[in-house]
């Protein structure tokens, strides 16, 4: 089976789920791309948009044709080359609305699981949960003649444990991408020792179809992103208790939420971005982990209390932010959390008085933003973090612990097997997290 | 010339589109009727009487019926004044060329003797539909049977292919010099003018900016680079063209107004490509009788405002003017003699590349230019017209070299 065989029937399982819908868009795109080749004529492309919920189905359609729409309107040049057979489609309007169809004409929309049983590739992206995805591969691969090809964005589960679990025989492998699929670049993909050869080649030219940034990760729960993540937040909050002696709780969150976005040049604070991700969402990866973390135990007191208190940070179907450690007005962070009142204490109260304690950025210091096109960047964040590590004022000190943290975690991941080497480590902080230097750097010895 | 025809009381709005200021595509913008009612209110409040002193109007525009879903546009004219109200108005087509038919038909009627004061004007509102859907619509100014093979980016797609020959024939490197010093005098032009679409533009290097930047015929056109081509805007023009009794009653001095010394209007067939890319046959018919009718030649002329819908369309009509040998054009724009204080100003406001492009309005608003620049009411835009040199002359184009109004002008 070559790849277009393969992909001519495709389900993805949970599409109308954050990562299943931009999984799916994707490859609807990639497989319309395929289906308008002239050697493709007349062959049938299916792509089952499986999902449990009628609603997010719905919703789901609208997102596609939404983003098919701003694609289409991008390749233009390219889309009048391929219907330049269609003499009845003459505008570029004709031409777009053409391409819409054809991409929302292969997708069909169901919650019924059955419609994999016919697939040969199946993407599996519902809850994190080992248990259910051992439940549904298995049998979906049970009733299934075609032995498919089962690709899992878990980011977190060992690809293993599910491949032993369903019984799949080398037939499953780990292709994680980062949250929203549709935007970010980088996608983690993870084999297991009796991977099949071809499906991991297969993999490979599915991901350069899609433009993405392959980091080839090691079977290790949580694998790169998520490996430095959760111990980079559990970090944060261990700073954030550490500081809670001498101030308030929210306080020190704003206080090690600041210094990790301005001191680190990092897009957002650490506060943010588990917010971001989600406290849930980082309570259960780190739970899925943990088992399988010798020495190590990745778990937080402060995000049990959180989720107790029903405060679970993430986002809305909408895309806005939902209120985590920080609260959110128009997506800019406003007020931090105090557990012990309950309620969350507004910035201004102490910002001036935690900026204070803070003290000033190192000279030189440049916002995130305009990092990104920055090309001496090992020189400029070698002068900042330079000076940063001469300073004795409280930020400087938090941001130079931080910095030496990150670049430990990082090199763990390689001494751990997680990854293959430094550069591997870095392409996944720098393209999924959009970090402007990478953890493994010799800015913080 | 069998009486004598006068323009003036001129008035440009702001061309509205990306690079200025107030633009923000997200945002709703003035609509087609704000347009005319500042332009057309703007000339009228400079004349004596005002809409009671206009006999007739008239209106360029190209493709309203698509950006606007708007036909029918003389019935905006007693919009504008309810002194216009009853009295006659037209409007006329030829693309981008139809700014340049309104200002014929004005001259026509004061020749002809059925008006004594019209009242001119252009129109355009483009940014309704994005670039990619603009396309479809501007296209309307080729062949509709040539759409089919045509680039998605339509006109850029043609003007793409008269670079490639053009580069083809002579010398790529020099022609892409000459074309990023266009580039860099429309931009240093429309720095002067307030209401040019360039007039924000900080670029510290604007020549550089477009020398550097190479054609990507993936993204966009084989042979063209954004800087090349004029941008979408929106915009209106409106100009008074009276007869000498008409500049009485409406009580401006002849030296407040330019006279329209000669007008010539050539068309090429829309159905054949050019025979060689590398020459705009219409404009220089257009220029050449224009010149004879006005019984001077081109070095008489003090400043021109010319139709560089893209700089190539600039540089092959300088050839057509015969201020450069075919394939020269682009040394001589590249020495810079054609900037604001070069050997032949041209397109001192910018030009449609710098003060941009409303495509209905373009012809009229290269005629207030003009009218400006010969009468000394250019603002900070203005030139030094010398007394060897006191004419002025406007070219406009529709299509691809299809329908072309060629105007020659001189301080009343």
């Amino acid at each position: 089976m070559n790849y277009e065989e393969r992909l001519q029937n495709v389900t993805v399982l949970g599409a109308a789920g954050k990562m299943g819908s931009g999984i799916l868009l994707l490859t609807a795109v990639e497989m319309t791309n395929l289906s308008l080749k002239p050697e493709n004529k007349g062959k049938t492309f299916v792509l089952n948009a499986m999902d449990l919920s009628d609603e997010g189905l719905h919703g789901l359609m609208k997102y596609v044709k939404s983003q098919v729409l701003k694609i289409a309107e991008k390749q233009t040049v390219w889309l009048r080359s391929v219907y330049a057979d269609r003499a009845d489609l003459i505008e570029n309007g004709e031409i777009i609305e053409q391409y819409i169809f054809d991409v929302l004409n292969m997708i069909r929309p169901t919650t019924a699981m059955e419609v994999a049983y016919r697939s040969n590739l199946v993407f599996e992206a519902v809850s994190e949960n080992p248990d259910l995805k051992v439940k549904i591969l298995s049998q979906i691969d049970t009733n299934n003649p075609n032995k498919p090809w089962f690709f899992t964005n878990t980011s977190s589960v060992p690809i293993n444990l599910i491949e032993e679990g369903a019984k799949l025989d080398g037939r499953v492998l780990g292709f994680h991408f980062y949250n929203p699929p549709a935007i970010q670049k980088l996608v983690e993909l993870i084999t297991t020792s009796s991977t099949l050869p071809e499906m991991k080649e297969f993999a490979l030219t599915y991901a350069k179809g899609l433009k993405k940034v392959v980091v080839p990760s090691n079977d290790i729960a949580g694998f790169i992103g998520n490996g430095h993540f959760m111990r980079d937040g559990l970090h944060g909050l261990s700073e954030a208790t550490n500081l809670s002696v001498k101030y308030t709780f929210p306080e020190a969150v704003y206080m090690v939420n600041k210094v990790s976005q301005d001191f680190l040049v990092r897009p957002m604070g650490i506060f943010q971005l588990m917010d971001y991700v989600g406290i849930d969402v980082m309570q259960f990866i780190m739970k899925v982990m943990n088992p399988y973390m010798e020495n190590e135990n990745l778990h937080s007191d402060i995000i049990d209390q959180f989720i107790e208190l029903g405060i679970n940070g993430g986002q809305m179907s909408s895309g806005a932010q939902k209120d985590g450690f920080l609260k959110y007005e128009k997506g800019r962070p406003v007020a931090a959390f105090d557990p012990s009142s309950k309620e969350y204490v507004s910035f201004e109260t102490f910002a001036e008085k935690c900026d204070a304690q803070i003290g000033a950025l190192p000279e030189g210091a440049i916002p995130w933003k305009k990092t990104v096109r920055l090309k001496n960047k090992e020189e400029v964040f070698g002068k900042f973090f330079g000076k940063m590590k001469s300073m004795d004022t409280l930020g400087a000190q938090i941001a130079t612990k931080y910095g030496s943290r990150s670049n430990e975690i990082g090199n763990a991941l390689i001494t751990d097997g997680v990854a293959a080497n430094k550069e591997d480590v870095n392409t996944v902080m720098l393209t999924g997290f959009f970090h402007a230097y990478g953890p493994i750097n010799n800015f913080f010895n | 010339m069998r009486k004598k025809v006068y323009m003036t009381a001129g008035y440009n709005t702001i061309s509205l589109g990306t690079g200025r200021k107030e633009f923000n595509p997200k945002k709703p913008r003035p609509g087609i009727e704000d347009y005319l009612k500042e332009a057309g209110q703007g000339v009228l409040k400079q004349i004596k009487g005002g809409a009671d002193s206009v006999d007739e109007s008239i209106m360029g525009n190209f493709m309203a019926a698509r950006f606007n879903k708007q036909a029918n546009l003389p019935g905006f004219f007693p919009m504008i004044d309810k002194g216009l109200e009853y009295k006659p108005a037209t409007s006329v087509e030829g693309a981008c060329g139809s700014g340049g038919l309104s200002l014929m038909g004005g001259i026509r009627s004061v020749l002809g003797e059925t008006a004594d004061v019209v009242l001119s004007m252009g129109v355009e509102v483009q940014n309704t539909v994005k670039a990619i859907y603009g396309a479809d619509i501007l296209a309307g100014a080729g062949w509709y049977k040539e759409r089919k093979q045509g680039h998605a980016y339509f006109f850029p797609g043609q003007f793409s292919d008269r670079a490639g020959a053009y580069y083809e024939k002579y010398d790529r490197d020099k022609a892409r010099k000459g074309m990023a010093q266009w580039y860099a005098n429309a931009i240093e032009n429309a720095r002067l003018d307030p209401t040019a679409q360039e007039f924000h533009n900080t670029h510290p290097d604007p020549y550089a900016q477009s020398l550097k930047m190479e054609p990507n015929g993936k993204i966009f056109v084989d042979h063209l680079n954004f800087m090349d081509c004029s941008k979408v805007s929106d915009g209106s023009s409106g100009i008074i063209i009276a007869s000498e009794e008409g500049l009485e009653k409406i009580g401006v001095a002849k030296k407040d107004a330019v006279e329209v010394i000669a007008f010539t209007q050539t068309i090429r067939n829309i159905t054949e490509q050019p025979a060689d890319r590398t020459e705009l046959t219409a404009i220089k018919k257009a220029i050449e009788k224009a010149l004879a009718n006005a019984g001077i030649t081109v070095e008489q002329v003090g400043t021109i405002e010319l139709h560089d819908c893209f700089s190539i369309a600039g540089i092959l009509t300088v050839e057509a003017l015969g201020l450069a040998k075919p394939g020269e054009g682009c040394d001589y724009v590249a020495d810079g003699k054609t900037k604001r204080d070069g050997e032949m100003p041209i397109n001192t406001t910018g030009g449609l590349v710098g003060w941009g492009h409303p495509t209905g309005a373009t012809g009229v608003h290269q005629a207030v230019t003009i009218w400006q620049q010969l009468t000394g009411k250019a603002g900070d835009s203005q030139i030094e017209m010398k007394a060897d040199s006191p004419y002025g002359m406007t070219i406009n184009m529709g299509g691809d070299d299809v329908t072309v109004v060629c105007v020659i002008y001189k301080q009343g």
